[in-house]
C-alpha cells in the first residue's frame, strides 16, 4: 500500500544539530519534507465507521479538500474538549516553558527540529487556545504567545501531531506532568473532526471494525495460521499443541496483538504462548473476534477506540469465560490498564482473576479482571510451576526494551526482566536513562510505523538504537527483547538501519525455547526453526 | 524581542510609578486604591482558574508511571513514583510540590562524536528552581511582620535562621541574596541558552524581571535607600483594618516596591504563574495507577454503538463453520 521511501544513510542522519534556528519558530510556517510524514487517509476507511469528512486528499497538495466551515468546528471542538478533559485544559494553561522536556523526546533528539521539542509541540496548539480562548491572548496577541488559525496552522498542526507517538517520556519530566501524549491525542482528534487522519492509521482502525484486528484477518486464516504455528511446534519439540477458538465455558479467554498471529518475530511469541498454556493445562480459548487487543482507535479519536475495544469485554461475556489473560503489547496495555474498565465496564460477569496453576489472586486485577501475561508467567516461575533449560538460550545476549505504554502508563517493569532472567543466562541493561521509566520509544508507535515516513521512523529510533548499539559494542548483545507487537514490526527495520546483526524478540519466544516440556523430544531447533548451537544441531 | 519588550514594561511601570509619586503625589492611589485592586484581581482571579479547572471533567485515569507497578506481592512496588493507593498520591504530590520530584530527574543530553548520545545528569535546573522558589516563600511570609502586630514568633525565628542566627540590626537575609542568584541563573537559561530562548515567550522573561525588580527594590530600601519603617507598617496595618492612612515621608522607593508587588499579583492569575494552582490538579500526578482495581467513572460517558457478535458472525459464518470454529447460529 505505502510506497518505501528510502532515508537517506546512517551517517548523514545522525549529523544533528539541536541548535534551534535563529528566526522565531511562529514565524517559521511547516515545510512538509518527504520521508517525514505518512499519507491523509483514504475515504473509504472513515465511511468503514461513518467518521465525518470521508473524501481522498493528499498532505503534500495545497489543497485539502477542507470544509468551509473548518475553523469553526475546529475551534468548537477545542471549547468541547477544555470541559470534557481536565489533562488538556490544565495543561494548556500552566506550562512555565521550563524547557525541562524539551531534549526528551525522541524525535527532537534524532531529527533537532525544534517543534519536535514537547514545549514547542504543544505550543502550536497552545497559541491557538491563547487566542480564542484566553483573555491574555485575546488582547496581547502575539506578545502573549497567541496566534491566529490558519490553515497553515491546521497543517502544521497536522505534521508535528503524526510526529508525536504518544510514549509519555516529556510527561515523566515535566515538573507538571504535563503529558504532549494527552495534548496530541486531543490534537488528533480536532483533525479527525476534518477527515484528516492518516491512512496507516486508518486502515488498521476500519480493519479492526469489521474483523476484530488490525490486520483484517479473518476468523478462518487466524486459526490457519495458528496451526502452521502447532505444526512448527510439533517439528521443534515433538509435541502437538491444541487450542480452541470461540469456545464457551473455558476458564481463560486470551487476547494478544494480531501482529503476533503474522508475520516474523511475533508468530514465535504465540508459539512460546501456546507451548506455555500447553504444558500449564490451562484452560483457556481465543475469541476470533476479540483477537487484537492493540487499537488504533486510540491514535484516532477516545469515540473511535472506545467503539473498538467492545468486543473485549462482550466477547468475555458471551464465551462465559472468568477471566481475561492480556498478551505482549504496548498500547493494548495502556488501554487494558487504563481504559477499557471505564470504556465497558464494569466487567461484572467476570471474577477476579486467579490463576488455576499456583492459586495466585491477581488482587492488582481484581476490577478490570485482566492480567498480563508476564504477570502471569512471572507467577508461574515464582512457584516452580516450570521448568526450564537455559543453555537453550545461550547463543543470545539479551537486552530488554521496555515499551512507552507498558512502562509509563503501567510501571511492568521486574516482572518481564524475571522472567528473562529465569529462562536466559545472559541479560544486559542499556544504560539507566534509556531504560524502564526513563524508556525510549521505538519512533514508530501511535500509527506511526507506515513506510513513507521510513525517514521520520529511522529519526524517532535513534536514541533507542543508539543504547541498544552500546550494549552491543559493550557486551555482544545480539537480541532486543520486548513485549510489544509494534516493537516486533518496527524495531527489526530500526536495527537493520542503525545496528545491522541485532535480532529482535519477545520475552514468550526466550520462555519457549527455554521451557522444558513433558515428553517432549530432545530440542535441537529454536522456535525459529533454526539449528541450537551446541544442541545437537549444526552450529 | 520579548526580552527588551518585558524588560521595558518593568522600566516603565517603575518610571510611572516614580512620576506619579514624587511629581503627580499620587500615593494614596499607589499605596492604597490599586493595591486593594490587585489584591482583589489576584483572589478572585486564582478562585476563578482554580474552579475552572475543577469543573473540567477527568474522564479517565492517567496517570503517568515513574516506577514499577503494585502487581504480585514478592515484587517490590514503587508507592511514590508510581501510586496504587491515595496515601501513595498524597506521598507523589508532596513530592512534586515540595521537591520538584519530576524535575529533579533532569538530565541533559548530548550527541558526542556525532554518533553517541549521551544524557548527563542536569540538576541546575532544578536547584535553581528550587532556591527561587522557597526563598520566594519565605520572603513572603517575612513580609507578614508588617501585617501583625505583634510579630508571631514563628515569623521571628524565621527571620532568626534566615539571617544565620545574627542579632541585632538591620539583619541581613540570605535569601535576599539567594533570590537574586537564583533568579539571574533562570534569566541566563532563557537568554544564553539557545533552546530555552528559542521557546520563550515575552511572558517568560516578563516574571523574571518583574520579580527581579521586587527583590532589588527591596534590597535597595532595606541596606541602602532606608526607608522608614514604622510608616509602612502603618501603611500595612492600615490596608488590613480596612482603615487606610498614608504617613507622610516614606521614600518613593517603596512605592515602586509596592506598586511592582500589586503588579505581580494582578498578573498573577492571567498568566503561567496559575501554575501553583494548576500542579494540584494535574491529572498525570495525582490519581493512582489503580484502574484494573479500582473502576474510573467518565462522568461524560455515552452510549456507542459498536459491531456486535451477531454481524460478526453473519458475516464470517461460512467461513468459520468450514474452519470448524463454533459459532451461535448454524
Ligand atoms: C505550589 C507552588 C509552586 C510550585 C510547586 C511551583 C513549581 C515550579 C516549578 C517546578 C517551576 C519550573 C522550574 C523553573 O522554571 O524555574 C516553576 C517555575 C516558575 N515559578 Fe513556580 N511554583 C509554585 C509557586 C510559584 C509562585 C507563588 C510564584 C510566584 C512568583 C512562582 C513563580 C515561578 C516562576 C516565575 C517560574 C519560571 C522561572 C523561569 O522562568 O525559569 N511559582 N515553578
Ligand atoms: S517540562 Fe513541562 S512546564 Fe517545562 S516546558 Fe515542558 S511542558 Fe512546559
Ligand atoms: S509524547 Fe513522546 S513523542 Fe510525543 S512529544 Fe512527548 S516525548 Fe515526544
Amino acid at each position: 500500500m505505502a510506497t518505501k521511501g528510502k532515508p537517506p544513510k546512517p551517517e548523514e542522519l545522525s549529523k544533528i544539530s539541536y541548535t534551534p534556528p535563529s528566526k522565531g519558530w511562529m514565524d517559521t510556517p511547516v515545510e512538509f519534507k518527504p520521508g517525514m510524514y505518512c499519507h491523509g487517509t483514504r475515504a473509504k476507511y472513515l465511511e468503514a465507521v461513518g467518521m465525518p469528512f470521508p473524501r481522498d486528499w493528499s498532505a503534500s497538495e495545497a489543497d485539502w479538500k477542507l470544509p468551509d466551515n473548518w475553523k469553526e468546528i475546529v475551534l468548537q471542538g477545542i471549547k468541547e474538549r477544555l470541559q470534557k478533559f481536565r489533562t488538556f485544559h490544565v495543561f494548556m494553561d500552566i506550562c512555565v516553558r521550563c524547557g525541562a522536556c524539551a531534549d526528551k523526546c525522541h524525535f527532537f533528539l534524532g531529527g533537532g527540529d525544534p517543534k519536535n521539542m514537547p514545549v514547542l509541540r504543544a505550543e502550536l496548539l497552545r497559541s491557538v487556545y491563547r487566542k480564542y480562548f484566553t483573555t491574555s491572548g485575546k488582547i496581547l496577541g502575539k506578545a502573549a504567545g497567541a496566534r491566529e488559525l490558519t490553515e497553515d496552522v491546521l497543517k502544521e498542526l497536522w505534521y508535528y501531531y503524526f510526529q508525536c507517538t504518544e510514549c509519555r517520556r516529556c510527561s515523566l519530566f515535566c515538573p507538571y506532568g504535563i503529558d504532549q501524549a494527552e495534548i496530541t491525542i486531543i490534537g488528533r482528534e480536532l483533525l479527525n473532526l476534518l477527515g484528516l487522519n492518516i491512512d496507516w492509521i486508518m486502515g488498521p482502525v476500519a480493519n479492526s471494525y469489521r474483523t476484530g484486528n488490525h490486520l483484517g484477518l479473518e476468523p478462518h486464516t487466524i486459526k490457519a495460521n495458528i496451526d502452521f504455528m502447532i505444526d512448527d511446534i510439533e517439528t521443534i519439540t515433538g509435541i502437538k499443541v491444541d487450542t480452541t477458538y470461540n469456545r464457551k465455558g473455558a476458564e481463560i479467554l486470551f487476547i494478544g496483538p494480531s501482529g503476533d498471529l503474522f508475520g516474523v518475530p511475533g508468530n514465535y511469541v504465540t508459539m512460546g504462548e501456546l507451548m506455555l498454556f500447553h504444558e500449564i493445562g490451562l484452560d483457556y480459548t481465543w475469541s476470533t473476534m476479540a483477537c487484537e487487543g492493540g487499537n488504533f482507535g486510540f491514535f484516532t479519536s477516545m469515540e473511535v477506540a472506545k467503539k473498538l475495544y467492545y468486543k473485549i469485554y462482550s466477547e468475555a461475556k458471551r464465551l462465559g469465560v472468568k477471566w481475561i489473560l492480556g498478551g505482549e503489547c504496548g498500547h493494548q496495555w495502556r488501554l487494558m490498564n487504563q481504559f477499557a474498565d471505564t470504556w465497558w465496564g464494569p466487567p461484572d460477569f467476570l471474577e477476579e482473576p486467579v490463576s488455576p496453576i499456583t492459586g495466585t489472586k491477581f488482587e492488582n486485577a481484581k476490577g478490570s479482571k485482566i492480567v498480563h501475561i508476564t504477570e502471569f508467567t512471572a507467577d508461574l516461575i515464582k512457584h516452580g510451576k516450570l521448568k526450564f533449560d537455559k543453555s537453550r538460550n545461550d547463543h543470545l545476549k539479551i537486552t530488554f526494551h521496555d515499551s512507552c505504554n507498558t512502562a509509563r502508563a503501567m510501571g511492568i517493569f521486574e516482572e518481564p526482566r524475571y522472567i528473562i532472567n529465569s529462562v536466559c543466562n545472559h541479560f544486559y541493561e542499556m544504560p539507566e536513562s534509556t531504560i524502564r521509566e526513563k524508556t525510549f520509544c521505538c519512533g514508530s508507535g501511535s500509527g506511526l510505523n507506515a513506510g513513507e515516513n521510513i525517514e521520520l521512523r529511522m529519526r524517532g529510533g535513534f536514541p533507542r538504537a543508539n543504547a541498544v548499539k552500546y550494549v552491543r559494542d559493550t557486551f555482544g548483545v545480539n537480541m532486543l527483547a520486548n513485549i510489544c507487537a509494534i516493537d516486533r514490526a518496527a524495531l527489526p527495520t530500526l536495527m537493520d538501519y542503525w545496528n545491522p546483526g541485532m535480532d529482535v524478540c519477545g520475552v514468550h519466544e526466550l520462555v519457549g525455547n527455554a521451557l522444558v516440556m513433558k515428553g517432549e523430544i530432545e530440542r535441537t531447533l529454536d522456535l525459529r526453526t533454526e539449528p541450537l548451537p551446541g544442541k545437537g544441531g549444526t552450529e | 524581542m520579548g526580552i527588551l519588550f518585558s524588560f521595558a514594561v518593568v522600566v516603565a511601570i517603575v518610571l510611572l510609578v516614580f512620576a506619579g509619586v514624587s511629581g503627580a503625589g499620587l500615593n494614596y492611589l499607589f499605596a492604597v486604591i490599586i493595591p486593594y485592586i490587585a489584591l482583589l484581581i489576584f483572589i478572585v482571579g486564582m478562585v476563578y482558574r482554580v474552579v475552572n479547572w475543577g469543573r473540567s471533567a477527568v474522564p479517565f485515569k492517567v496517570p503517568t508511571t515513574g516506577g514499577q507497578q503494585t502487581s504480585l506481592p514478592w515484587i517490590a512496588a514503587n508507592k511514590l513514583d508510581n501510586p496504587s493507593t491515595s496515601y501513595g498520591v498524597i506521598g507523589r504530590m508532596l513530592l512534586e510540590v515540595l521537591l520538584f520530584r519530576s524535575l529533579f530527574r533532569n538530565t541533559k543530553a548530548e550527541l558526542h562524536s556525532g554518533s553517541r548520545l549521551i544524557y548527563g545528569s542536569e540538576k541546575l535546573l532544578w536547584l535553581a528552581a528550587l532556591a527561587f522558589h522557597y526563598c520566594f516563600l519565605v520572603i513572603l511570609i517575612r513580609h507578614l511582620r508588617f501585617f501583625v502586630v505583634p510579630v508571631p514568633a514563628p515569623i521571628e525565628f524565621l527571620e532568626f535562621m534566615d539571617s544565620f542566627f545574627q542579632v541585632g540590626a538591620p539583619l541581613v537575609y540570605i535569601t535576599n541574596f539567594l533570590i537574586i542568584i537564583a533568579l539571574l541563573y533562570l534569566l541566563y537559561r532563557r537568554i544564553g541558552m539557545p533552546q530555552i530562548k528559542y521557546i520563550s515567550l515575552p511572558s517568560d522573561y516578563f516574571p523574571l524581571f518583574l520579580i527581579l525588580a521586587i527583590a532589588i527594590s527591596g534590597i535597595l530600601m532595606r541596606y541602602f535607600d532606608k526607608v522608614d519603617v514604622v510608616g509602612v507598617k502603618q501603611i500595612a496595618m492600615g490596608l488590613v483594618s480596612f482603615r487606610p492612612t498614608i504617613p507622610d515621608g516614606i521614600g518613593v522607593i517603596f512605592y515602586i516596591h509596592f506598586a511592582l508587588v500589586c503588579t505581580l499579583f494582578a498578573y498573577f492569575p492571567f498568566s503561567k504563574l496559575v501554575h501553583m494552582g494548576g500542579v494540584f490538579l494535574s491529572p498525570t500526578r495525582n490519581l493512582a495507577n489503580n484502574n484494573r482495581m479500582i473502576r474510573h467513572v467518565n462522568p461524560w460517558d455515552y452510549p456507542i454503538k459498536s459491531r456486535s457478535y451477531e454481524d460478526y458472525e453473519n458475516e464470517f459464518r461460512d467461513k468459520m463453520k468450514k474452519a470448524g470454529i463454533p459459532v451461535e447460529k448454524e
